[in-house]
Order: structure tokens, then sequence, then C-alpha cells
């Protein structure tokens, strides 16, 4: 059992939290990864597009500067190109279409007990667990 | 003011999901492994995220402004249509098959490679050309 792994998890989940529960209770928002991204890329967040700019400089700048003084850990992606932009344009659409992903419906929905988010959750994550068994036994995945 | 509590959140969000291990694709795939190497981490991170955030959601109720004077918002219908079904059905498939979504993919685009920029590309033109998409599954029989 990986105890390290847990602990940096549960600590890294905590700030986590803690930023969408400071943007709900400060802003009005839901920290939301999809939406506030979704809504810059077809235009329905237009009149809000400062505050997503904002959001996601802070979001891709803070590890940029981190790694300027650490190594960060490797994401470890595959190498396999095709593979990424299939995953890549299913990510795309499907958090549109359902309205939602990790953050938006996994932290910010669950924790308001929404039946939606918990129904979506509950299927992205079977979903997940579906494709990887599928893939493996296809030989897409190692 | 609002401008600062929003980089500041987005900032925090971006430094848990690097700590949290998020950002690494094997412990995403490793979760979702129920039947292999199963890796428990994802399970502490959403456990340790839904924390603060069900608080926030309890310090909330009743009141219809936040600090900053924006509108809480509304809770959603709780219809569980096709669109989000099927949407989370493509989007588990796709986190799935390389361990990224939308939050981590953006988090590690400093240091992720051109697999993690291809895969970042290809979300964001997904989410481009969903509208018509959305607009099709909802309008279906």
């Amino acid at each position: 059992m990986d105890y390290t792994s847990w602990a940096y998890g549960l600590l890294g989940g905590l700030m986590i939290g803690c930023a969408a529960a400071i943007y709900l209770l400060m802003n009005g928002r839901i920290m939301g990864a999809s939406g506030i991204v979704g809504g810059l890329m077809d235009g329905s967040g237009r009149s809000t597009w400062a505050e997503r700019v904002l959001f996601i400089l802070g979001l891709v700048g803070t590890p940029a500067l981190l790694g300027l003084v650490y190594k960060l850990p490797s994401t470890n992606v595959t190498s396999n190109i095709g593979l990424l932009i299939i995953a890549g344009l299913l990510v795309g659409i499907g958090t549109r279409l359902g309205s939602g992903c990790t953050s938006g419906h996994g932290v910010c929905g669950i924790s308001r007990l929404s039946i939606r988010s918990i129904i979506a959750t509950l299927v992205y994550i079977g979903a997940g667990a579906a494709i990887i068994i599928i893939a493996r036994a296809i030989g897409v995945l190692s | 003011m609002k401008n600062l509590v929003t980089l500041f959140c987005g900032a925090l969000f971006g430094l848990g999901l690097v700590v949290s291990g998020m950002t690494d694709t094997t412990k995403v795939q490793g979760f979702l492994d129920f039947f292999g190497a199963w890796d428990a981490t994802l399970a502490f991170v959403m456990g340790g995220a839904i924390i603060p955030m069900f608080i926030a959601w309890r310090i909330s109720a009743g009141r219809v402004k936040s600090v900053l004077g924006d509108r809480i918002p509304q809770p959603p219908k709780t219809e569980l249509d096709r669109a989000l079904i099927s949407g989370a059905i493509m989007f588990g498939a796709g986190w799935g098959l390389s361990g990224f979504c939308p939050g981590p993919a953006l988090a590690s685009s400093s240091f992720g490679g051109l697999g993690g920029v291809t895969f970042l590309a290809a979300m964001l033109a997904g989410m481009v050309i969903a509208p018509p998409i959305i607009r099709a599954v909802k309008a279906a029989p």
C-alpha cells in the first residue's frame, strides 16, 4: 500500500476543495474546469470571458512557475498520439454534453448531494473502468 | 478584488492537482483499473476535495448572494436526461483511455510534453464542435 501517495492525494484534494469553496463563497461561482474552459471555446461564456481567462491563467501558471523551481513528477502519458486525439475529443465533447467533469460533477456536485452529479460521476467512473478493460483486451493499453 | 479571488482559486486548484498526483495519468488509470493493481489515490483526492466544498454549500444555504455580491448558483433540475448520461459515458471513455480530465490536462500543460499538448488541443477542439452534437442528442426522438 502506498500511504505517501494517499497522504499527498488527501492534501492536494483539500487544496482543490478549498479553492472550490472560496470560489463559491466569495464569487458565487462553481469551480468546474470543463465549464470554465468550454464557455470560452463555444462562445457561450462570452460575457464572463475575463474571469475564465484569469482562472485558467492561475491553473496553468502555478504549475509552470513551480516547474521552474522543482522537478515536477511526469504525467506518464501514453506516446500513442492517435489515442490521445480520440481521448481528447471524447473528453471535450463528453464534458460539454454531460455538463461537467471531475471537478464540476465530482467535487462541486457530489458535495451538494446533487443526484445528477452523483449519477454522472458513477457513470463516468464506470465507463472509464470498462474502457480500460476493453483497451487492454484489444492491446491498445498495456 | 473579484479578479484576484478568481486568479487565486485557479492557482490553488492547479497546485492541488499537482500535489495530489492527479497530473500523473497512471494514478488515474490505476484508480479505474478495479480488477488490476488498484490505486486508491483518486478516492482520497475526491474525498479531500468534497469535505471543504460540502461545508461551503452548508454555509451558502439560505444565502442569495456571495461575499462579493454575485448570486449563489441555484441547484440544477434533477432530471437525468440522455445528454447527461451519454456525455458522462463519452467523458469516462476518454478519461480512461488517456488518464486525463480537463483540470489536470490544463495544469500539466507546461510540463506534459507533446502528448499532453496533443490531448489538450483535441479536448479544446471537442469543446468547439460540441454545440451541434448536443443539439442533435437533445432533439433525437
